[in-house]
This record gives structure tokens, C-alpha cells and sequence, in this order.
């Protein structure tokens, strides 16, 4: 893991000392709130509908049990006593008192976190494959690049007043974990064909209310030459991106207007000049941040235990089944922790299950947690020997939910419970759909279903790349919600067609069971996953079940 | 003609008036410009292209580049193009520009910041002295990104 240096360290507290000096002009009403906003945004704090918002970043989803401790600990002092893991690998606090932010951040501060540059216009914490440094099919460990890109990207001159935020993802296997396809530059590690390793990039990715796949303004980009390349193309963006339209403001829009080609001959052109922008340091530096992601060191035992568990345990069977994933070494696996435990918020942790977790790692893990898109947490390093301890552990604390990929395994935005943008609620429609599933007892038949849901038309939600998609609107002052399918964020990236009118907040459940009974019915065979039989039949069957003649007849 | 040289400068050590006694010439990018008189002084505005100012670098003695709202960073990445495509005259960030951004506008290559006198009253000069240890805690600096 990246171990801050006295560099880091002394920036991030600089950082905290000169917020607090601005939370006191605040309080003591030397600043107005529309003064004071840009700088709170700056440090991640956020006016929600009832109270402020820390979001914290978690820099690739990274973290260890001391850093998952504390954020236990902030919790519990500052805040309810739980927090809410997002799409973008950051943690949020809902609750906060402004008067406690400055000691929040120095505790986070204590343990190398911090929630610099986690709002604004500006370039956003860097995700990366959750996977990272564990996974059988990776390339290379994205890490070292995004914890590159996490300090070029800090406080950088020319990039902290954007036309619009800037989001990056790094993904270091074929098999994208990271949604590259739906960020504003996306890279994906690849070799080329003397067996170099170096990065695909993409850019104008997004989702919101324009949904977009990006496209690739590079093919092949040595390692050597990201950071001139990343800036040169923040550079175009930054002279020419709209600034007269905040819908038309993300990179998305501006490749779309310009078109691919010549925005990439503009990226070329100002790349030509870029050899002059730097030395050679960052090469120096990635070695050194790429020396401090090394493996730990794996442990050599026989796997009996596991294979025993395995035989005798059917519950244990089935949390193998859906939350462990192929390891790059035979002897490990990579333990998903579901924080989706039917009927719970979609993502909430509390204290007492962030120590669990942090427990775990420590003893069974190399001390490494991660944090997913998905708004689950993994233990990406236990040997097969221990997994049935981590599993009992796990059921001791209730979180055990064996159900990772599966369709109660729900990404959901904050929607109207805490957002002031939603335009409907996602939290309890994804505990219903949960709920639901589980009284039928056949999510493990259905098997591999995304749904995602959004509560208003900024898709935080990711619902345009759900097999299965939900926007939550407002009708008339009504809640409505839109059902897309055949979304897609991997490697395969599709955007969700609509499949008809939207349904009422009670009527979600129902459609959202004909469209599984339909595949259910239509499936080839049991392998044949929902998204491969929706690719393989088209939408008129699924659009049939939603909407019987009688349906749409009432509805005209 | 550009706008006049009433403001107060910002640099490193506080602030100071303007000590630029020449005029300043409005860049349009279209005119011809072999009228413009030696080591001149030029107003640019932040959609400007840098390329297209190269041939007049030997002939000009100051840039200016309008910051026409906080919220708009164009200035930022042109004074940055400037300097990489050789400029090595003054650099003057003009405007709606933050204390807070003084750092910013540092780090891109600006020598100095100027602001209205109304401004520079809500904007105390001891909020820019503030920034001004813009060298230190440089991400950039460590990754060899070229000042
Ligand atoms: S999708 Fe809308 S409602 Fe949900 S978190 Fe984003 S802005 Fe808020």
C-alpha cells in the first residue's frame, strides 16, 4: 500500500489548517455561506437537504484496518454512527456539525485520508478495479498509476476550475471491474505487441443525463508519457469546453461537438510541446510508489479446510459461490463482503461492522480492505484455510449476505432520503426489490443480475449501465421510475435502452419481477446469463411483460 | 486600446501599485499587428490561442490575460502554453481572481495578479500574503513538472 511521506503529510495537514481558519471566519460570520461554499467544496463538504456532507475519498478504493478504524471512529464521535459507501470509492458522512469538520479531517489526517478535491470542478478522486493487485486476470496493478495520477491531479494550477468535474478511472485487466467506458478519461492497462505494458485511453465517458461510452482518443500510450498526455488532453478541455451551459459543460459534449478526430489532433498537437513540461521525476516517483504496492507476502498452506467447509456447509457453499472471486494465486481468494444485506441502505456500514471488517483484514487479509463501485467491501488477499473463520465471523456480525452479483446486490444513490438534486427516492426501492427477492428464494437461479437505480437524472446511480435500470422522476409531484435494460459498464459497455413509460413508486417491484420471470422463461439455459438473453431476444419480449395490452390501454 | 492600468498589483511580497507606464494594446488575433510598438504591453483574453501570439514574443514586454469570473480557469492553462511555448516576458493574470487561486496562478506562470481597488479591499492583502509561500507543498514541483 502507498505509505504517505513527510511530503504528503505535511500538505494534507496544511491543508486541514487552512480550512479551519475558514471554518472560523465562517462561523464567526466574516464569510458569508455563497463565499464560504467554494471553499468547503474544495475540502468535500457538501449542504444536503437536512444537515452538511463529508465525503471522504478512498484513493482506488484502497485502505487498511487502521484507516477503517478510524473512519469507524469519526462515525461514531461526529457522526450517527454509520457511513455510506459510494459509486466512487468514497465514504460519506451524512450527519456532520461544521463546527467539527477541521477535527474530522485531522483525524483522518491521522491515518494518511483526507476529502481534498472530492467535490468541485475539478479532477476527482481516481477510482481503480477493486480487484487491484489480487485479481487472476490483471495485467498490472492500476494502483501505482492511480496514486500517480491522485498527486498530479492534488492542487494542481490549471485544473481546479474546470468548465465541469473531471473523473478518471484505472483498470489493470482485460476484464474492466472499473467502468472506464463511463468516465471522462478512462485507461485501461493493456501490452502491445512487443509486450510492453501501457494504457488504452478513452475519454468522454459519462453518465448523467447525456450517457455516453467513451471513446478512444489513444490506443497505445507508454507508461512513460501519461502524465504530459492526461494533462494535454485537461488542457484542450479546459480551453474549450463549454462554459455557458452546466448540461453541456462535461468533456462528453465537447468531443461529441468537436467530434473525436479533431479533438484528438488538438490533444496531439499540445502533447507535441508537453516533453518540454516535465522531467523525468514522475517516472522516479511511479517506481517508488510501485515498490510500495508489491504483494505481501503470501503464505504457503494446505487448502483442507476451505475444501472440507466447502463439502459439509451448504450456507457456506453458497458464500463461496457468489462473494468469493479467482485469486492470482491458487491458494488465496478475494472475499466480497456484501454491505447489501436484503432490506438494508444499499451500501451503509456501521462502526461496529467497519471494526468487523477491519478485524478481519487484520487477521486473515495482509491488513488490505477494499472498497468497490458497488458499494461493497473486499478482503482481496485471504488464504483458502481461512475463509470459513471470515465467513463465521462475517455471520456472527450479519454480514455474510451471500449475494454478489446477484439481484438483491443493488447499487442505489442516496436519492430523496438525503440528496437535494433527487427527484424521487432509490434507498427504499432497492430494499424492496431485496426484500422481495428474497421471499421468492430464487435469486441464485436468476443469477447474474446488476440492477442499479438513480434518484434523479444525474444517474449516480450507474442506471444507464444496469442490465436492469431505474430513474426515479418526478411526475407532477408524483414519483415515477423509468426501467432501462441491457446496460452494461465492462469491457462490453452499453448504455440501457428505455423500455416504455415510466411506473409508480409500488409498481416498481412487479415489473421488476415480470422482466425476471420473462428472461427466467426465455433463457437458453441456466448459464445463459439475463444480459446475454436480452442481447440474444431484443427488448419485445421483455417490453411485452411490462406492458400487457391492458396496461397500456389504461394508460393512453 | 485596452483597459487602463488603474489597478493594484499582487506579488509575492504584497501588494504595490502598478508600475507599467505604457499603454496596453487590445489583442484581437486578426489584426495585423507590425504597427505594434517595441516591448508594448498586451491585453489577451482567455480564449486567446498561444500559438498564435509566438511571433510577437520577441516584440512585446507584458501579457495580460482577463480572469472574467473566479469560476473560469481558461487563464490558467493559457499563461501555462505561453510559458511552455516560450514566452518569457511579464505575465499578468488580470480580474476576478481569488486569494485562494493566487497559488494557482503562480504555479502556471503568471509573475503577478491584478485586481480592482474595490476589490482589493474585501480581499485583504494579508489573505494574498496568505498564499504567497506558493513554492511549497507543490505537488507538481515533485513530479518534475517544469515551473
Ligand atoms: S442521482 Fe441524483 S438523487 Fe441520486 S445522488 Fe446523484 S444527484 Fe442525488
Amino acid at each position: 500500500m502507498y505509505r504517505y511521506d513527510s511530503f504528503d503529510r505535511e500538505f494534507v495537514r496544511s491543508r486541514v489548517a487552512q480550512f479551519r481558519q475558514q471554518v472560523e471566519r465562517r462561523i464567526d460570520g466574516s464569510l458569508t455561506e455563497e463565499e464560504f461554499k467554494p471553499l468547503r467544496l474544495m475540502n468535500g463538504l457538501y449542504l444536503q437537504l437536512h444537515a452538511y456532507m463529508l465525503r471522504v475519498a478512498i484513493p482506488y478504493g484502497t485502505l487498511d484496518s487502521r484507516q477503517m478504524r478510524q473512519l469507524a471512529h469519526i462515525a461514531e464521535r461526529w457522526d450517527k454512527g454509520y457511513g455510506h459507501f459510494t459509486t466512487r470509492q468514497n465514504i460519506q458522512f451524512n450527519w456532520p456539525r461544521l463546527k467539527d469538520v477541521p477535527d474530522i479531517l485531522d483525524a483522518l489526517a491521522d491515518v494518511e485520508m483526507h476529502a481534498i478535491q472530492t467535490s468541485g470542478n475539478c479532477v476527482r478522486n481516481i477510482t481503480a478495479d477493486h480487484f487491484a493487485g489480487a485479481a487472476a486476470d490483471e495485467i498490472a496493478d492500476p494502483r501505482p498509476t492511480a496514486e500517480l495520477l491522485r498527486q498530479w491531479s492534488t492542487d494542481h494550477p490549471e485544473f481546479a476550475f474546470l468548465p465541469r468535474k473531471f473523473k478518471i478511472a484505472v483498470s489493470g485487466s482485460p476484464v474492466d471491474r472499473a467502468v472506464t467506458r463511463a468516465h471522462d478519461i478512462g485507461l485501461r492497462m493493456i501490452r502491445n505487441g512487443v509486450g510492453e505494458t501501457g494504457y488504452e485511453v478513452s475519454i468522454g465517458g459519462g453518465l448523467g443525463r447525456t450517457p455516453v461510452i467513451g471513446s478512444v482518443v489513444r490506443d497505445f500510450l507508454p507508461v512513460a508519457d501519461l502524465l504530459p498526455y492526461v494533462e494535454s488532453i485537461l488542457q484542450v478541455y479546459n480551453a474549450i469546453g463549454r462554459r455557458d451551459n452546466i448540461y453541456k459543460a462535461r468533456i462528453k459534449i465537447t468531443v461529441r461537438e468537436h467530434g473525436i478526430d479533431a479533438f484528438r489532433e488538438r490533444v496531439e498537437q499540445r502533447f507535441r510541446i508537453q516533453h518540454k513540461a516535465f522531467t523525468s521525476a514522475h517516472q522516479a516517483l511511479l517506481k517508488r510508489i510501485s515498490a510500495m504496492f508489491a504483494a505481501p507476502a503470501f503464505i504457503e498452506a494446505p487448502t483442507g479446510a476451505f475444501d472440507a467447509a466447502l463439502a459439509r456447509d451448504p450456507v457456506f457453499r453458497s458464500f463461496v459461490d457468489t462473494n468469493l472471486h479467482p485469486h492470482r494465486n491458487p491458494q488465496y481468494a478475494i472475499v466480497t463482503i456484501s454491505l447489501k444485506a436484503h432490506g438494508a441502505t444499499p451500501g451503509d456500514a456501521t462502526a461496529e461492522q467497519m471494526r468487523v471488517i477491519a478485524d478481519l483484514a487484520e487477521r486473515y487479509g495482509h491488513d488490505e480492505i477494499r472498497i468497490s463501485h458497488e458499494q461493497n467491501c473486499i478482503l482481496p488477499h485471504v488464504h483458502k484455510r481461512d475463509v470459513p473463520a471470515v465467513h463465521a465471523a462475517l455471520r456472527e456480525a450479519d454480514l455474510a449476505t451471500s449475494n454478489v452479483g446477484l439481484a438483491s446486490d443493488i447499487i442505489a444513490c442516496p436519492g430523496m432520503d438525503y440528496c437535494n438534486l433527487a427527484t424521487a427516492r432509490s434507498i427504499p426501492i432497492a430494499q424492496d426489490i431485496a426484500t422481495r427477492m428474497k421471499e421468492r428464494g430464487d435469486e441464485r437461479q436468476v443469477g447474474d443480475l446488476k440492477i442499479k437505480i438513480s434518484g434523479c437524472i444525474n444517474a449516480c446511480g450507474h442506471h444507464h449501465v444496469g442490465h436492469i435500470g431505474i430513474l426515479g422522476l418526478d411526475r407532477a409531484g408524483v414519483e415515477n421510475y423509468q426501467i432501462t435494460l441491457g446496460g452494461d459498464g465492462t469491457e462490453t459497455a452499453a448504455l440501457g435502452e428505455r423500455v416504455g413509460p415510466g411506473f409508480a413508486a409500488d409498481d416498481v417491484v412487479p415489473a421488476v419481477e415480470r422482466l425476471i420471470d420473462t428472461y427466467l422463461v426465455l433463457r437458453s439455459d441456466e448459464d445463459e446469463a439475463f444480459l446475454a438473453t436480452y442481447r440474444r431476444v431484443g427488448m419485445q419480449p421483455f417490453k411485452a411483460a411490462l406492458y400487457p395490452d391492458t396496461v397500456l390501454a389504461a394508460g393512453r | 486600446m485596452g483597459r487602463g492600468n488603474s489597478g493594484i498589483l499582487v506579488r509575492d511580497t504584497g501588494f504595490r501599485d502598478d508600475d507599467w507606464r505604457g499603454e496596453f494594446v487590445q489583442w484581437s488575433g486578426e489584426e495585423d499587428h507590425s504597427a505594434l510598438p517595441d516591448l508594448a504591453a498586451l491585453d489577451v483574453e482567455n480564449t486567446a490561442s498561444a500559438e498564435d501570439i509566438v511571433p510577437l514574443f520577441e516584440r512585446i514586454a507584458l501579457i495580460r490575460i482577463a480572469f472574467p469570473s473566479h469560476m473560469d480557469g481558461r487563464g490558467f492553462s493559457l499563461a501555462r502554453h505561453l510559458r511552455l511555448l516560450g514566452y518569457r516576458g511579464r505575465l499578468r493574470a488580470a480580474g476576478h481572481i481569488l486569494a485562494d487561486q493566487y497559488t494557482m496562478a503562480r504555479r502556471s506562470g503568471f509573475d503577478e495578479v491584478e485586481i480592482d481597488p474595490d476589490f482589493a479591499e474585501r480581499q485583504s492583502e494579508e489573505q494574498w500574503l496568505f498564499r504567497a509561500d506558493w513554492r511549497t507543498h507543490d505537488y507538481q514541483e515533485r513530479l518534475g513538472r517544469r515551473q
